[in-house]
């Protein structure tokens, strides 16, 4: 700071910038030839990235328009011809489309009721904690199935609930009997929730902790003169506290309802469990990578995406309305 | 451990860099008020504070059981994490007898070390394993390389279209082409069987993008100003000045990238066919895929064997996950610092 005033413009001169390039001119509203004078190498470093965004983000945006049009592999990738909405009138009559849109909804609707209280309750919990060292190493150990691979997580789920594993263990010492439930239709629900909650308790209460962190001591202070108790200083102090954060990643939640732990479900579920566990992003890989059927697998995607998109701008606005918060 | 006082410094650094811009009185209200009102409180204990004393006494016996509760209740789900992995690797020193009677849980029965002798003397696995370095190397310097410099250009207030830049970036969070698109798109550029599948179409993650921009915006534009006056171009100010400054960051974004990239299968499982490029990702899927027998798609190599062994499958999950146990108790710092960064900024 002090610098900026020791240093005389003729020391800046001689090195062939403009002195106070970056500073001087910058408020001013000017044309793109200005801004472009001035700031072209700002310009360099955006074009890369700008490249990045188009080619594999706003490209396959556009190439959804296959899902109106013929296409044939190895094509364009914006298809052949036009053919209006015959892939839309083909997957609304499809039956097996309707099931997977079932299978999403409740899914959708499980994981939102257990996945996302789980966090608060658990972030709660730990801030009752009062041993900082015990909070930070269960903080430690809570973390780590965020970081492992879904493909390890699959595979640890799938040896749990195999006939021989533990979960099997437990089920023949207290009642007596093995249930397959890696190939039972009914138990998929459940496997797939456990695990879910398994996964993300722990991670999902991060920001919850960072909120708590910030709570005004003193308002404790004032709740405890006013003689609430303890259940009471949470409800009345620390809940409205982290407020805030939990309509946020409520939103962030319902917008990605739709978008069920694919990559989790395509690695455990097996034809014998479609019933229950196919949801709509894994029918649609297979009707388009593995049946090659790319048109009609993108009018299904591109329904998911606008349901997504309008799940997420609702919840939004719902909560402007009437909580005051939302993310933009 | 070595890393510690980096962690130290990030926080260090950023909160200073917020002092120095003066930005947040608010957070720092708290201390004068704690103490406030404990003062008047100890030197004229009124008929309200001593019948707040006696019912704190009273809750107290309330309170013994509900902190024994929660300590229980914490230790349990301690219990359940690790349990899995725990599981994991005591079904990977079994013998495959013991497994198969369901006997194997905490602890490993018919100690056996054979499996991890087999899967270290096959070249498939070493061959995917390299594979996985290489990917992960490729993936996040390219990442590291798009994300800063873009970073770095938006986080100039005054840049001309920088909320359009933004807008771009950020749209992509909530709206996206869809796997049939994106199939389709990186077939067409002739990526398949390439490893440009696999580090190109995930290069830049918008979160990571935010929390760095916020970083930048944070620092001392002072320092920048001061450096253009030295005759420092805008590159030679981001090279010279703001990254040398910005360590921290740009270690905690190689770490975010580094473990996506060593996690990461899809991709590769989308657009590799030949098992020489697979990463160890891959090669433990196609294990579990034939383990269960799901009736899945190409790219498995191990199906037509059949039943995989469980322990085969939990010494592959255990070497997969070593190099990521290794990072970890950084990452999760890091992780966590991060996530501060990003939530304090939105």
């Amino acid at each position: 700071m002090a610098m900026r005033l020791e240093v005389p413009p003729e020391t800046a001169s001689p090195a062939g910038e403009p002195p106070g390039q970056t500073e001087k001119p910058r408020n001013k509203p000017g044309g793109w030839k200005l801004a472009i004078k001035r700031d072209w190498r700002l310009y360099t470093l955006v074009l890369l990235p700008l490249a990045y965004f188009v080619v594999f983000r706003y490209l396959p945006m556009a190439g959804n328009v296959i899902a109106f049009r013929q296409f044939h592999p190895g094509g364009s990738i914006f298809g052949e011809k036009w053919v209006g909405l015959k892939y839309v009138t083909l997957f609304i009559n499809d039956p097996s489309f309707w099931q997977a849109f079932q299978n999403t909804i409740i899914l959708g609707v499980l994981t939102l009721l257990f996945c996302f209280p789980m966090p608060i309750i658990f972030a709660l919990m730990l801030n009752e904690l009062r041993s900082q060292k015990f909070k930070k190493s269960v903080q430690t150990v809570a973390y780590l199935p965020h970081f492992m691979s879904v493909v390890i997580i699959a595979g640890m789920i799938l040896q749990n609930f195999s006939m021989t594993g533990t979960v099997n263990q437990i089920a023949s010492t207290v009642f007596g009997t093995t249930v397959n439930f890696t190939q039972d239709a009914g138990w998929f629900r459940p496997m797939y929730i456990s695990s879910e909650v398994w996964q993300t308790m722990g991670w999902g209460a991060i920001l919850y902790l960072a909120a708590l962190t910030r709570v005004d001591e003193s308002l404790y202070e004032a709740a405890r003169i006013d003689g609430a108790n303890r259940w009471q200083q949470t409800w009345h102090v620390t809940l409205p506290a982290i407020r805030p954060t939990i309509i946020t990643l409520l939103i962030l939640n319902i917008g990605t309802f739709m978008a069920v732990g694919f990559e989790k479900i395509l690695l455990i579920y097996n034809p014998l469990n479609y019933e229950t566990s196919d949801v709509i992003s894994t029918y649609l890989y297979r009707v388009g990578l593995e049946s090659s059927n790319f048109s009609y697998a993108a009018a299904i995607g591109m329904f998911e995406s606008v349901i997504g998109l309008t799940l997420i701008l609702s919840a939004n606005a719902l909560s402007k309305r009437l909580a005051g918060t939302s993310l933009w | 451990m070595v890393n510690e006082p980096v962690v130290k410094g990030t926080t260090m650094t950023s909160s200073e860099l917020k002092e120095r811009e003066a930005k947040t009185p608010a957070p720092k209200l708290p201390a004068p008020k704690r103490s406030a009102p404990k003062r008047p409180g100890r030197k004229t204990p009124s008929q309200k504070e001593a019948g707040v004393l006696v019912k704190d006494m009273k809750e107290s016996r309330g309170m013994k059981a509900f902190r024994v509760f929660n300590l229980a209740f914490l230790l349990v789900v301690v219990f359940l994490t690790v349990y899995p992995f725990l599981n994991i690797i005591a079904q990977s020193f079994s013998s495959e007898g013991f497994i198969n009677a369901g006997r194997v849980n905490l602890f490993p029965m018919g100690f056996n070390t054979e499996t991890y002798k087999l899967i270290l003397a096959d070249s498939t696995f070493w061959n995917n394993y390299g594979n996985t370095v290489l990917y992960t190397v490729v993936a996040t310097a390219i990442s590291m390389v798009l994300t800063t410099s873009f970073a770095y250009a938006i986080a100039k207030k005054d840049l001309k279209g920088r909320s359009v830049f933004i807008g771009i970036a950020v749209f992509t969070m909530f709206f996206n082409g869809g796997l049939i698109p994106n199939y389709v798109l990186i077939s067409s550029l002739g990526m398949r069987d390439t490893l440009w599948a696999v580090v190109l179409p995930n290069a830049i993650s918008v979160f990571n993008l935010l929390i760095m921009k916020s970083f930048f915006e944070n620092m001392p534009r002072e320092l920048e100003e001061a450096a253009a006056i030295d005759g420092l171009t805008q590159y030679g100010v981001l090279f010279k000045v703001v990254l040398p400054l910005s360590k921290a960051i740009v270690a905690t974004m190689v770490l975010f990238y580094a473990v996506a990239n060593w996690n990461s299968w899809f991709q590769a499982f989308l657009y590799l066919d030949k098992p020489e490029l697979f990463p160890v990702t891959i090669y433990l899927r196609n294990m579990i895929a034939g383990a269960s027998n799901t009736a899945s798609s190409a790219g498995g190599t191990v199906e037509n064997l059949g039943q995989i062994a469980a322990n085969i499958q939990s010494v592959t999950i255990v070497l997969t996950v070593i190099p990521i146990l290794c990072v970890y108790p950084f990452v999760q710092k890091y992780f966590f610092s991060g996530v501060m960064l990003g939530s304090v900024k939105e």
